[in-house]
Formats: C-alpha cells, sequence, structure tokens
C-alpha cells in the first residue's frame, strides 16, 4: 500500500485541502488549455532537455505536472533540519579522507571503500579548500513512505542538476494560476540564485583580492544541461564560460574578454572530475583548462564542488552516512536511509540473489536509472541476465527493497490520478549551510511505474511549503 | 564581458541581418514575375538574385540549371546546404542566441526562440500551401519582432554594441554587394544604361530594399541611376546607405572605446573612421568617375577589413 500525499483514510490531508477544491471545480477544457499553455511557455522560454544518444528531438521537453506537491511548515521544518545534518556529515567526511581518515581509522567505514573508489581523487589529498567545504550544492533525493517517514534514496554531491526546474516550474505556475498563490501562503523559492551566489563567493580562495569573480563552467551549449548553467548564471549576474575562455598564467585563472584578461576567483564547475584539466586528468579532454589543477591545489582559485567531492556520493558509500552523521556530528540521524545490501558482503550476496524478483539492484556507479534491475517489474529472463552480470562483478552493485514511494495526484490523459513522487531539495554549503523551502518533485508519469528520472519519462511538478 | 560572447552577440547580428537580405532578393524575384516579360525572359533576372547572393556556383551544384522560382525560393528560403538561406541564418542566429542566453533579455531570447520554432513549422507545410510574400512576410517580421525587443529592452552596454556592430557591418556589405550586382549582372550591355529597362532594375533594387518609397519622398518620382546610387551610397537619411551603415558601425566602435577606456585597442574604430572620412569625401560624380564597380570593391573590402580588426581587437581573446 503506498502512502498517497493528499488522502488518507478517505480524508483529504491538510496540505492538500485548498487543492482539492480547486481540482474538483476545474473543468477538464480548462485543464487541458492550461496544459497546452504550460507547454508553450516552456518551449518559448526554451527550457528543454535534450537526451544524449537517443536521437530525436533536441529541443524536447520535460513533461511539466501543473497539480503541486505540497509540505506542511512543519513537515519541511523536520526535511529541512535533516538535509543541513546529512549535508554537513558528508563535508565532515570529504574533509577527513582528503586528510586524516580517522573514520576508516576507526574502522567504521573499510577503507578500500574510499582509497580504491574511482572517485577518490589523490591529486588533492592534504589539500583543504576554503572553509573546508568540498560539496558546495548538495543534492539528496528523499523518497517518502508514510506520513512521517522519509527516506534518503541517494546523495548528489557533485554537481546536481534540476534547480531550473524548481525555479521555473515555480514561475509557471505563477503565471497560470495566480489565484492560488494570492489565496495560499506558498513560501517563495526565489532565492535560490541569490544564496548559491553568496555561497560561492563565500568560499573564494585566500589570494582573492576584492570582490570575489565567481563563474559558471559549462561543457558547452550542446550538453543536456546547458538551459539550466546559462539560466543560474543569468539569475546570479556572472559569466556563463566554457574551458576555451579560461587560461592559467602565473598561478591565477583568467577568462578572455573584450577587455583582456580577467582573473577568476571561484569556478562553479558543471563539468566531471575527469574534464576538468587535461594535464591532470584525461589528456583528451577539451572541455577543460589546462593546469586548472595547479592552480587550485596552490589556493589561486576555488572549484565547486571539489575535485574528489564525487566519493561522498558513491552509492557504495551511502550505506555508510549515518555513520558519518554518528562519528562527526555525535548526533542521530534524522533522516533515514534505505535498507541497502552491499553485494561485495558475502551474507547479503546470498539473500539478494535468492530474492531478485523483489529488489531493486543498482550499479554502484550509475546514474539517471541506467544500469539497474527493478525486480518486481522485470521478466524471469531480465532477471536470469542481470544475475550473471552480479556474479561477473558484484562488487559493482547493490540492493535496495522496492520502495512504497508515496503517490501525489498527478494530470493524466483519463483525468486525475496517483502518480509515484520523489523530491529533490538543494542544499548550499558555504560559510552557512542553508537551503530555500522547496525542491524539485519528479514524478512518475507511467501508471505504476517507479522510475521518476527525466531520462525514463519521468516529469516535474511543482513543489509546494505552505507558511504557517 | 567575455570574448566568445561579443563574437556571438556580433555574428547573431550579422545572421538576423544576413536573413532578412536573402528575403528581400526573393521579394525581388517575386516582383519580377508580375511584371511584363523582358525579352531574355524572367531567366536573366533570376540569375542575378542567385549572384546577389553570392551563390551561382553552389546553386548549381544542388539544382544544376533548373534557375526557377521554386528552386530559388528553396535555395534563399528553406536549403540548409545554402549558409545564407533565411533557414540556415534564423536557425544560426538562434543557436548563437541560446550560447549567450545569459547576454540577451527574455524578450530578445523570446522573440529570437519564436522565430526559430515558427520556422520550423513553416518547413514542415507542403510548398504549394506557402507563397513568396508570405515567406518574405515572415522573415521581416520576426526580423523587426528581434530588433524592436532588442531596442526596448536589452542595455546599452558593450553587449549592445557588438549586436549592433554585426548588423551594420552586415547591412553596409549587403548594400554595396546589391548595388555591385545591378552593375555587372542585371545590365551587361552599355546601351541599356538609362534606357527604360535600366530605370526598372534600379527601381528593383530600390525594392530590394525596400526604400523605393523612401526615395520618392526624397527625390520624387524620377528614377535615375545617379540618384538611386547617391541614395543608396551616400544618403545619411537612407536607413540602409553605406553611409548610415558605416555611420553606426563608426558610433558603435566609438562606444566600446569609450567604454573600455583608454587602455582597449582602437584599431577597428580607427580604421571605420578613415573608412567614413574617405567615403564622406566623395560625391555621387566622383564616384561614378572612379567606376561604381570598383569604389563598390573597395568599400567591400574596407568592411572586410573593420570586421577582422573588431575581432582582433575584442573577440579574440587576446592573452
Amino acid at each position: 500500500m503506498y502512502f498517497n500525499e493528499m488522502m488518507d483514510n478517505g480524508q483529504v490531508r491538510e496540505p492538500y485541502a485548498m487543492l482539492s477544491d480547486w481540482l474538483a471545480t476545474m473543468p477538464a477544457e480548462i485543464r487541458q488549455m492550461k496544459q497546452a499553455e504550460a507547454e508553450s511557455l516552456f518551449r518559448r522560454i526554451g527550457i528543454t532537455f535534450a537526451v544524449y544518444g537517443e536521437g530525436g528531438d533536441p529541443d524536447r521537453l520535460i513533461p511539466f505536472d501543473m497539480m503541486p506537491r505540497v509540505f506542511l511548515q512543519s513537515e519541511w521544518r523536520k526535511l529541512e533540519r535533516g538535509i543541513k545534518q546529512r549535508a554537513r556529515a558528508l563535508n565532515a567526511f570529504l574533509r577527513d579522507v582528503y586528510g586524516r581518515g580517522e573514520i576508516l581509522r576507526a574502522g567504521r567505514i573499510p577503507a578500500h571503500l574510499v582509497y580504491q573508489n574511482e572517485a577518490y581523487e589523490k591529486s588533492v589529498v592534504g589539500f583543504v579548500p576554503p572553509r573546508g567545504v568540498y560539496s558546495h550544492i548538495v543534492g539528496i533525493d528523499i523518497v517518502r513512505t508514510g506520513r512521517d517517514e522519509f527516506h534518503v534514496l541517494e546523495d548528489n554531491c557533485r554537481t546536481p542538476s534540476g534547480v531550473s526546474y524548481m525555479l521555473e516550474n515555480r514561475e509557471i505556475m505563477m503565471r497560470m494560476f495566480p489565484a492560488l498563490f494570492r489565496n495560499n501562503r506558498i513560501e517563495p523559492v526565489d532565492r535560490y540564485p541569490e544564496l548559491l551566489r553568496r555561497t560561492l563567493a563565500s568560499v573564494a580562495p585566500a589570494k582573492c583580492e576584492g570582490a570575489p569573480t565567481v563563474v559558471i563552467l559549462t561543457p558547452g551549449h550542446f550538453n543536456s544541461a546547458y538551459y539550466e548553467h546559462s539560466f543560474l548564471a543569468n539569475l546570479m549576474g556572472v559569466e556563463l564560460v566554457e574551458g576555451s575562455d579560461l587560461f592559467v598564467d602565473n598561478g591565477f585563472v583568467y577568462m578572455r574578454t573584450t577587455q583582456g584578461p580577467k582573473r577568476v576567483d571561484v569556478i562553479y564547475r558543471r563539468i566531471d572530475d575527469a574534464f576538468l584539466d587535461p594535464l591532470c586528468f584525461r589528456r583528451d579532454s577539451m572541455l577543460g583548462v589546462p593546469g586548472l589543477m595547479d592552480v587550485y591545489r596552490s589556493g589561486g582559485v576555488s572549484i565547486a564542488s571539489a575535485p574528489g567531492a564525487g566519493v561522498a556520493d558513491d552509492k557504495a558509500i551511502y550505506t555508510f552516512v549515518p555513520e558519518m552523521v554518528r562519528f562527526y556530528l555525535g548526533e542521530e540521524p534524522l533522516l533515514q536511509n534505505v535498507q541497502t545490501w552491499t553485494l561485495w558482503n558475502d551474507d547479503d550476496y546470498r539473500y539478494v540473489m535468492d530474492n531478485l524478483a523483489d529488489l531493486v539492484v543498482k550499479e554502484v556507479h550509475g546514474s539517471g536509472g541506467y544500469g539497474m534491475l527493478v525486480g518486481p517489474r522485470a521478466t524471469r529472463a531480465e532477471i536470469n541476465e542481470f544475475a550473471e552480470r552480479i556474479k561477473a562483478n558484484p562488487h559493482n552493485y547493490i540492493a535496495q527493497p522496492t520502495l512504497a514511494l508515496s503517490t501525489c495526484p498527478t494530470f493524466v490523459d483519463e483525468g486525475v490520478a496517483p502518480r509515484h513522487v520523489d523530491l529533490r531539495p538543494y542544499c548550499l554549503c558555504g560559510d552557512r549551510i542553508e537551503l530555500v523551502p522547496g525542491g524539485l518533485t519528479r514524478v512518475a508519469l507511467r501508471e505504476g511505474s517507479l522510475v521518476v528520472n527525466s531520462s525514463q519519462g519521468g516529469g516535474v511538478k511543482d513543489t509546494w511549503v505552505l507558511s504557517e | 564581458m567575455l570574448s566568445r560572447t561579443a563574437a556571438n552577440l556580433f555574428w547573431m547580428g550579422r545572421h538576423l541581418e544576413r536573413a532578412e537580405t536573402a528575403a528581400r532578393l526573393l521579394d525581388v524575384g517575386a516582383r519580377i514575375t508580375l511584371l511584363p516579360n523582358t525579352p531574355e525572359g524572367y531567366r536573366n533576372e533570376w540569375e542575378s538574385l542567385l549572384r546577389a547572393s553570392g551563390a551561382s556556383t553552389a546553386f548549381a551544384q544542388h539544382y544544376g540549371d533548373q534557375i526557377n522560382q521554386e528552386n530559388i525560393e528553396h535555395w534563399l528560403f528553406f536549403n540548409h546546404d545554402n549558409p545564407s538561406s533565411v533557414a540556415s541564418c534564423i536557425e544560426k542566429a538562434r543557436e548563437g542566441g541560446r550560447i549567450v542566453r545569459t547576454a540577451l533579455t527574455s524578450q530578445v531570447w523570446d522573440a529570437l526562440n519564436t522565430g526559430y520554432q515558427e520556422l520550423r513549422e513553416l518547413e514542415k507545410r507542403p510548398r504549394d500551401q506557402l507563397d513568396t510574400a508570405m515567406l518574405t512576410d515572415f522573415t521581416t517580421r520576426h526580423g523587426a519582432t528581434v530588433r524592436g525587443a532588442m531596442t526596448a529592452t536589452q542595455l546599452r552596454n558593450d553587449g549592445w554594441h557588438f549586436m549592433n556592430l554585426g548588423y551594420s557591418l552586415e547591412r553596409a556589405d549587403a548594400t554595396a554587394r546589391l548595388l555591385d550586382v545591378k552593375y555587372f549582372v542585371l545590365l551587361p550591355r552599355v546601351e541599356f544604361i538609362g534606357s527604360g529597362l535600366d530605370n526598372y532594375q534600379w527601381q528593383v533594387i530600390l525594392r530590394a530594399l525596400s526604400a523605393h518609397r523612401a526615395f520618392q519622398w526624397v527625390y520624387g518620382v524620377d528614377v535615375t541611376a545617379a540618384k538611386v546610387a547617391e541614395f543608396l551610397i551616400l544618403n545619411g537619411e537612407s536607413p540602409r546607405s553605406l553611409l548610415t551603415s558605416l555611420y553606426e558601425a563608426v558610433w558603435h566602435l566609438d562606444g566600446l572605446v569609450r567604454r573600455y577606456g583608454e587602455t582597449a585597442p582602437t584599431t577597428a574604430a580607427n580604421h571605420a573612421r578613415q573608412t567614413l572620412d574617405a567615403l564622406v569625401a566623395r560625391d555621387i560624380d566622383a564616384i561614378f568617375d572612379e567606376g561604381l564597380h570598383e569604389f563598390l570593391s573597395w568599400f567591400i573590402g574596407e568592411i572586410a577589413a573593420i570586421s577582422d580588426a573588431a575581432h582582433e581587437d575584442y573577440l579574440s581573446g587576446r592573452m
């Protein structure tokens, strides 16, 4: 049985009270008209999402669902505390494993999981970034399974995407349904760009003189998230640069401008570690900046998130995040993990192999809903095939129970029906730890589907936090 | 401003102006077919349009010797292998705009993107449902919407200067090339000069530049080669004249120099001003004495040199 965000025991839950009337009184033709209006707004604004390697329309829209997902202030406060706690622990972990490795010495996390991890970046061992922050934007994927039950599905410590949808979904909802906003007290999310800029400026390197120059580094306009990169640069009032716009000279990074070179202090990079610096990482990368890592390690520039931050959001490390909270903060975790079996553990391996049909199995390094098995929805043949892949390399997999993801009413062809949702709030870590009240709600539009990724046909919703 | 951003803005302006040039050529062709046939048939005029767009060879590769309205229309408007077609230019302008979203207001982006989306819809429609007037209207209307959004909403900053520098240099180049075509393609035989056909062809040039009405306001109804040439070269009120276009280019380059201060390079601004001085020093008789074609070749070369200098000064990202 799934928790229904709107209906509980036949009663409309409090946060959805006003939406219930709105839904009941909206004629189908108005709904269709508004849906068309929303799509044309998205297309006009140019919020599109290209999926790699699938061909088709490069200007594909992510389906937008007009039915918002709503939290009470009290619900949100609890989530917020849990998210901040988790973000603090993840950063403490990164500081530790690139330093003395206390948590490994204490035997709380097996050292090989860290030191032999592909995302562990040896070239930054011993270097502490400004304010000790490694992951400046932590995107934590959360699912709800009951009235008071929230579980963290995944941590994203590198470059979590989707925040532009959080902001644009809100803009479009306000434009289409102003009355909903006039009649309800919905916490605004529009401070996000300002907070992000402040956060990035707060981690400027010590060698920075005067007001820090912040830039966003994008792989370029062919990248599927390019819209988001330019959107954020625009709202923050910073330059959106490509690798070729930057160069290194005499211990600093500069950008090529119409007025000659201009020094850059903080780089919010939206490219992977491997592409940052062809002298340090992949030599064939055209996206990065030769010599960037030397400047970084000598304190001439800050990079957000820090190279190597990915070791904290690895699915193998995920199982230990509650342990990090206890170890570094001396607190009990406020947000629970999903029960997870690690296939390199013999007992777990046996259990998982015996119960594949009931479990979700994920690649440790996979993302975007690729490389996973959803047992209850898979055929016998698919399960057998996946079992062979696991046998070949058990270290590469973890397994979780199929979660009873909550559902939220969603507009579908036949009218309104419950569909599974998750939530990605964006936690900002600089001199302070902050997040705006809201996040990106992703919704699985296919009936019964538990996969909400946009690359797998998921859609998005506006996420409301009601004020007291 | 990032050099790459400035370069994209500059080229966005050039491509938008170039799209309009292609549409104007199309319009001229369509007008020719509405008039009584010339002794050689329409083919000569259609061919001259191809020369004006500098594309005779590329056209021949696609369509062989099938120089007719349908093929020319396809070539000038829809063909993506023609880098100067309306479709190519709008697509490139929109792509450039997408790359520099951070330097455009939402209204400008909206106008640019709407034009592009509608173009994609147009491309899907059966050709026999599209008449030429509709295609030229489409292009000039979207061009005007984008320009209007720029004028109304963009900051008058360096980005503004780069966009408009692109527009003005492209316009100077297009007007010069059209004039050149009149002399060397439309009317190859010297005995036609001053004839009715000659004057008619001058009117076609005026129409191509949407300037026939403006010309009449300034010079009356009597169309002569000297008047048209003067209007399109030296008249500072004529919006597409070489003088006006170059003056605007100078104005935007000077704006950049003022804005960037004494340390900024001024090669492009100096070159543009020298060219402007040289232009102003001529009158139309001197230009005809010199030879219109020789004069226009000089001018087109100067515009290219100014464009190169602007690249060197601001757009190349010197280190």
